[in-house]
Formats: structure tokens, sequence, C-alpha cells
């Protein structure tokens, strides 16, 4: 490109282009590019009064500091707990959810649903985590009172203070807010698959629930697979929203996870150095997966992301 | 490296088929009856039909019921909503709830401050992107290749919560409403949204109005971007909501000034004193004083939650109309 004997004048002519992206090229360099120089303090003793200059490197000490306390372990696998929950509900109901809908032949009650479905996507996590305090209470909480109405529970459970429910309290949170949006892209798969292929089934004498199995199922395996490959790719990123919300000092081994490890020491404690370690081992390892994920998908011979 | 850009930008639209097929009606998603050639109803059909009614009526009852709850709650008298047992409707109906929540000078606030976010924050980055989609959408410009890879590579790639906080901290950004705005202000994702939509109009638009003499600016702002506008639709509702919605950043940045807190923020700090009464009854008895009642909260969920609700109808259909679009799951 710089060979060209009329780049000079190329750039000249595109002068208030050029004048235009600068701000451009500044800002996500400012906004974006410059915290990444930040990562050089997971290999330091990073000082605040030293900078990076003259803070000491101390190579991987603080990588080898993370390992060496439960603490980190723990977070670790609250994360992967909770990230797997997310990924096999996250997919499976959205996908019954989009089957059941578009097989509903009440057309009317169909757009009802639907509707209803994607409302609570908008809503903020702190309403959410409101909703969820509301339904879980001791006192007098929907769950409660539904379970003790038909008779499985004699006294009330404290949801929010046992360790045993919590990743499934977030786990079912998650997907009272998200399961009718995440099917949107199915139900548009759906749409997509030739009716006469339902047509052709039901002559030969296939019921409702072989043509589901026969034909929707497989017309939506290429849609499935992408999307479990880019979620697979983002198991850890379960957030820290609901966790740091709805958890507690009772639940504290189950609630933490990277993120909030990383939000404590790294906010509340000042240990630059070893939240950034943190962070850096959540990215590597999602990059690691999103490679695995997407390897496994082309040797199945499926679509693959890159 | 211009091949990797190339490969980079157009992933987000190509892994899902159905996004190449934008003449689709998106309100249609799921509404054919794709079965009505076939006449013949079987018992097991029957069954199957209303075992899935069963189904949806269940499904409508978990969503809704714990909204429609929390506005009976907000319009029930607070003494007797202690007593529980409120489902769809107020027991002893009264307004005082709302009058607590709008006559608290810190929701009052908090209130001004979300919507001067929302506004603003939308407005500029809506704009601001746009601008950026122009550039990148000029054939001519030499570097688009490039620049557009710098914003790509950010979907992908960040710093992280901490080197990002000492940048913004250093930028001055702490105890600021700018904390709001610049960050963020161009997601790389809106912009190839805008971008892709962009390169779709005819080329002589811009042309022709460069022969009579016009800028850049003038073409963007005259003629490019209001012809963008059911895509800028889109983009402005997802930054609305974003914006509407996020609390995190009122805390890390601003919670040292309460001038700057946000509704979100507020509401999030009644909850964190219902947290400690779940589990702590130490706790719960020194903070009892500051615990704010069920029936208040209620009422300050349902004032932070009306804007979503209202714009929900456009919300519905741009959002959706969006996804298709971009192609991608958000």
């Amino acid at each position: 490109m710089f060979k060209d004997p009329d780049f000079a004048k190329k750039l000249r002519n595109q002068k208030s282009l050029l004048l235009l992206s600068i701000p451009f090229v500044l800002y996500v360099l400012v906004f974006n590019y410059a915290p990444l120089f930040g990562w050089i303090m997971a290999f330091q003793k990073y000082k605040p009064r030293d900078g990076f200059i003259h803070s000491q490197f101390i190579g991987i000490e603080n990588f080898k500091l993370l390992f060496r306390g439960n603490e980190f372990l723990y977070c670790v696998r609250n994360t992967l707990a909770m990230g797997v929950i997310n990924l096999v509900l996250g997919t499976i109901c959205p996908i019954v959810f989009a089957i059941l809908l578009s097989e509903f032949r009440f057309n009317i009650g169909k757009k009802f649903v639907q509707t209803i479905s994607y409302l609570p996507h908008f809503l903020s996590m702190i309403i959410l985590t409101g909703i969820v305090f509301d339904v879980l209470s001791m006192e007098n909480g929907m769950l409660n009172n539904f379970l003790i109405g038909i008779g499985v529970i004699d006294k009330p459970i404290q949801w929010l203070a046992e360790s045993k429910y919590f990743w499934w309290i977030v786990g079912f949170a998650n997907r009272w807010k998200e399961t009718g949006w995440d099917s949107i892209i199915y139900l548009a798969a759906i749409t997509s698959i030739n009716p006469d292929l339902y047509e052709a089934a039901s002559i030969d004498g296939a019921g409702r629930l072989s043509r589901i199995w026969h034909i929707t199922l497989p017309g939506l395996k290429p849609t499935i697979l992408i999307l479990l490959i880019m979620n697979v790719g983002n198991v850890l990123n379960v957030g820290f929203e609901l966790q740091y919300l709805l958890g507690n000092d009772l639940v504290k081994s189950v609630a933490e996870t990277i993120d909030i490890y990383v939000l404590n020491y790294g906010i509340s404690k000042s240990n630059y150095s070893l939240g950034v370690a943190a962070g850096i081992f959540k990215s590597v390892v999602s990059i690691i997966l999103v490679f695995i994920a997407n390897t496994s998908a082309k040797a199945m011979g499926e679509e693959s992301l890159y | 490296m211009a091949e990797l850009t190339k490969k980079v930008v157009t992933t987000p639209s190509s892994p899902i088929p159905q996004a190449e097929k934008p003449k689709r009606d998106s309100k249609d998603i799921g509404s054919k009856t794709k079965h009505s050639i076939v006449s013949r109803r079987t018992t097991g059909d029957n069954i199957f039909d209303a075992l899935n009614t069963v189904f949806m009526v269940i499904f409508t009852i978990v969503i809704m019921y714990p909204l429609l709850n929390m506005i009976a709650v907000s319009f029930n008298d607070g003494l007797d909503a202690l007593k529980g047992g409120i489902t769809l409707f107020p027991r002893v109906f009264t307004t005082k709830n709302y009058h607590t929540v709008l006559s608290q000078q810190n929701m009052l606030t908090a209130a001004k401050i979300s919507v001067l976010r929302t506004v603003i924050g939308t407005v500029t980055s809506t704009i601001v992107t746009a601008l950026l989609a122009y550039v990148l959408s000029r054939k001519e410009f030499l570097f688009k290749k490039q620049l557009s890879l710098l914003y790509v590579v950010t979907m992908y790639v960040s710093g992280g919560l901490i080197p990002i906080f000492l940048v913004y901290k250093a930028l001055g950004m702490t105890n600021s409403f700018m904390v709001y705005i610049l960050p963020g202000m161009v997601p790389a994702f809106s912009m190839l949204v805008l971008r892709t939509y962009m390169n779709g109009l005819p080329d002589s638009l811009a042309e022709s109005a460069m022969m009579d003499g016009a800028g850049h600016v003038t073409i963007f702002i005259k003629i490019i971007f209001p012809l963008c506008m059911p895509v800028v639709a889109t983009v402005a509702l997802f930054t609305a909501v974003g914006q509407w919605n996020s609390w995190f950043d009122a805390m890390l940045y601003n919670r040292m000034d309460s001038d700057l807190s946000t509704l979100q923020y507020e509401l999030m700090k009644t909850l964190s004193s219902v947290t400690n009464q779940h589990t702590n009854a130490d706790t719960m008895k020194n903070a009892s004083a500051s615990i704010t009642p069920t029936t208040v909260r209620a009422a300050a969920t349902v004032v932070t939650a009306l804007p979503i609700v209202i714009l929900y109808p456009f919300l519905q259909r741009y959002f959706v109309a969006g996804l298709t679009i971009g192609g991608v799951k958000e």
C-alpha cells in the first residue's frame, strides 16, 4: 500500500476522513488498549507509589500465590459449576420452550406468551435480585408458601442461607430472565424448516413427538451447535452480579466467583497484582475453552466459528 | 492482516443461517402454522395440545406472578403487608409507598441522574458510533480495515476490571458524571451493525452530494444518518436499556459522591439491607432502623422498572429486528 505512487495524493484527497478518524483512534487507544498494559502488574509486586516502571518484577509468583490458598480454588470451582449449570439449562430450556411454543396451536395465546417471555430480559439485575428475594423469602415467600400449600415441606426453608441451593438458585434465576429471549433464535430456525417435511412425516404416520424428534431437532442442530460453541467460550463469564447481590456470609464459599475475587482483592483490598493475575487466568482459560469447543465441532464435521 | 480483518468482521453475521433472510417479518417468528394441512387429529395430538397449553399457562404464571405481586405489594399498606398473603391485588390500598419513594431526596437525585445518563449517553453514543460507521463505510478510505480491526478486537479482548479502573481513575473519571458516558460510548457491535447497513446504501447518494460540494460531515448529517433510522433506533434502544439498567459503574466509581448515584444503585442499597435481614440476626438488630419496608422497596422497584415497561412495545419490535440484523445472540 505504501509503495503506491499515488498514495500521498490519495491521502491528501481524504484529509477530512482522516481528520474524522483521529478522535476515534485516540478514543479506542485510551479506553480499550491502555488498560491492557495493566497486565504487567500480574508479573510485578505492584505498588501504586512505584508505578509500572519501578515496581519489582517477580515473574509468575502471583499466579503461584493464587493457587496456594483454597480461596481462589473455591472461586474457580464455583465459577465452573455455575457456568456449567448455566450452559446446560441455558441450552435446554430455550430449545424446549421454542419447540413447545412453535407447536402451540392457539395463535393469539402464542403471541401473548411470546411477548410475556421477553419481558424479564429487559429488567435489571437489581430488579431480578429483588424478585428472587421475594420469591425465596422465609416470611411469606412465594416458593415456601407454594411448597407448604401442596404439602411438600412442613416449614419454610431458608433458601438463600444454605449453600447446597445457591448454584441452582442462580441458574434458575437466569433462566427466569432469559429463557424467552434466548428462544428467539431457535424459533427463527424452526420457522425456516421446510413444512413439506412435516407433511410427509405425518402422511407416513409420524405423531407429534416423533416429528419433533426426527424433523425439528435435526433442523435445529446447526443453530444449537453454533450457540453451544459460543456459550462454551462464555462458560466462565457467569458474571458476578447475581452472585454478588444474592451472596451473603453464610453461602460465601459457594457464591464467590473469579470476578468477585478480582473485585475483592483488586478494589477492596487494593492488591492489584493478585487481582489482575486472577483476571488473566480467567481470560486464558476462556480462550482455551473456545478453542477446544471449536475444534471438536470441526472434528464432528459441523460448522465452526472460525 | 487485511484478510484477518475481513474474517473477524464477517463472523458475527455468518454463523446463523436465518440472518441471511432479512425479508422475513421478525414479528412473525414462530407464529406460522406449519401443520395446517394435517387435519386428522389423533388422541395423541389432543393430549399433546392439552399438556402444551398447561405448560404455557404455568410458564406465563411463573413469569408474571412475581411481577404482578410486586405491584400489588407496592400499593399495599406497609404494616398490613407484614402479615403476608397478598397475591394479585392490594389488601389495604394506599399510594403512601409511592409518596415515600418520591419524597426521598436521594431517590429524586438518583432518578435525575438515571434519566440524564440514559438520554445523554444514548444520544452521544448513537451519533458518535454512527459517525465512525460512516467513516468506515467509505469505500475510498485508505485505513478502513485497520480502524475496523482496532475496534473489532475490543469485542474479544479487555484489560479487565482493575486495569480499566486504574486508567479511568487516572483520567479523573472517579466521582464524575463522565464515567457514565465516555466508557462504552463506541460499542464495536453497534458499529458493525450500523456499518453493514450503511454499506447497503447506494454509493450514488454520497457521490452526488460530493459533486455539489458537500463535505463528509454534511453528507453524514443530512443524508446517511436520516436514512439509517431503523437500525439507529435499534442501536439506540440497546444503549438506552443498558444505560438505564447499569448499577455497577455507579458503585465502583461514584460510591463516594451521593449526588451521582443512580436509581438502580439506590435500589441495590435497599436490597443489601434485605440480605442482612435474611441471614444475620445481629446485623438485622443493628440495622433495623435503616431497613426499608418491603412495600416501599416494591414501590421503588416499580418506579425503576416503569420506563422499561413503557418502552416495552418498541423494545420488542426493534430488539427482535436487531437480533435478526446482527444475526448473533447478544
